[in-house]
């Protein structure tokens, strides 16, 4: 039986450059995603890592750039720093696309354990939505601004 | 009806810089359906074995059902059918849910799709495109004034699996 996966499509108001741009500028990442960052030179095999943006050695996600084609698809491997186990390791794929005059994002993260289905089930509709909301009005939604402890 | 039969197929929460009034409004109402869900406009007679009807833009009845169960502003639950022949016959009937929850300064919205028998990814489909896109609008609506009108191109994969079922489509 293969793993679990999580798809989440939202449809934001913006352009496929402006939603490449939130997930990698620092500025505009900590404010939809807990005060986070995502810190990485973005090449393929490069390592990335999602920190607390007020604290780099806050490290609560890392992984490697498996695939890089900006500004429609981005693609990199998820693991917490203390996890060891290989089936600790999950996928995340970020397609973003023109559709019909507004842009469509689908994230698939796959090979999850059931704990982490959980925990992302409840993470990504939050930061996403939050996204939306940041580039269609300017300022993102308030519960995300804060820097949040829990890793994932 | 008996729904302690039915099960999830489909879940999509999505957050809106709103109050859950304005967002039980907007699920409700015509006038705020129109603009988000591609025309259509949602009439809700909101009491429980009340009618739940969608009509398109010429006044035709696209989809029927009746309320499950309604507590404003928090829950909504009605039967969701589209108005094709021996669809409910073959494929059942379709439920879903609206849980509204405060969540910070904002509302988290949480649609659950929920049917009696298992159904095939084909069948499922056309809700899984439908579903983002109609809430995406939504909630853009509220928060900026404005839907996002997604024209959304029909749902060929399920169209075609309707069809291999003898499901007369328009």
């Amino acid at each position: 039986m293969s793993k679990p996966e999580f798809v989440y499509v939202v449809y934001i108001h913006s352009t496929p450059a402006k939603i490449w741009d939130a997930l990698q500028n620092p500025e505009m990442t900590k404010e939809f995603w807990g005060r986070r960052r995502n810190r990485s030179d973005w090449k393929i095999g490069s390592q990335w890592r999602h920190e607390n943006y007020d604290d780099a050695t806050e490290v609560a996600v890392i992984g490697t750039i498996v695939e890089s084609d900006p500004p429609r698809r981005l693609v990199l491997t998820w693991t917490h720093p203390n996890d060891a186990a290989p089936d600790a390791v999950s996928r995340v794929s970020f397609d973003i696309e023109e559709y019909k005059g507004s842009a469509r994002l689908t994230v698939t993260h796959t090979d999850l354990s059931p704990e982490m289905l959980r925990a992302i089930s409840t993470g990504w509709p939050a930061v996403l939505s939050s996204l939306k909301t940041l580039l269609e009005t300017g300022a993102s939604l308030p519960m995300t601004r804060q820097n949040w402890k829990k890793a994932g | 009806m008996n729904t302690g039969n039915f099960k999830p197929a489909i879940i999509y929460t999505i957050y809106v810089a709103s109050t859950p009034e304005r967002v039980w409004e907007a699920l409700t109402s015509a006038e705020f359906s129109r603009k988000y869900f591609f025309g259509n406009a949602v009439e809700v007679d909101q009491r429980i074995g009340g009618a739940y009807v969608v009509r398109q833009a010429d006044g035709a009845l696209h989809i029927s059902g009746v309320v499950i169960e309604c507590d404003p502003p928090r829950k909504l639950s009605f039967t969701f059918n589209v108005n094709w022949p021996e669809l409910i016959e073959k494929l059942g009937p379709t439920l879903v849910t609206y849980e509204i929850e405060a969540a910070g300064d904002a509302v988290k919205l949480t649609m659950t799709e929920s049917h009696d028998r298992p159904l095939d990814e084909d069948i499922l489909s056309g809700g899984r495109q439908g579903w983002p896109a109609i809430l995406s609008s939504l909630k853009s609506l509220l928060e900026t004034g404005e839907p996002l009108v997604v024209k959304m191109a029909p749902p060929q994969r399920m169209l075609a699996a309707l069809k291999r079922m003898g499901i007369k489509t328009p």
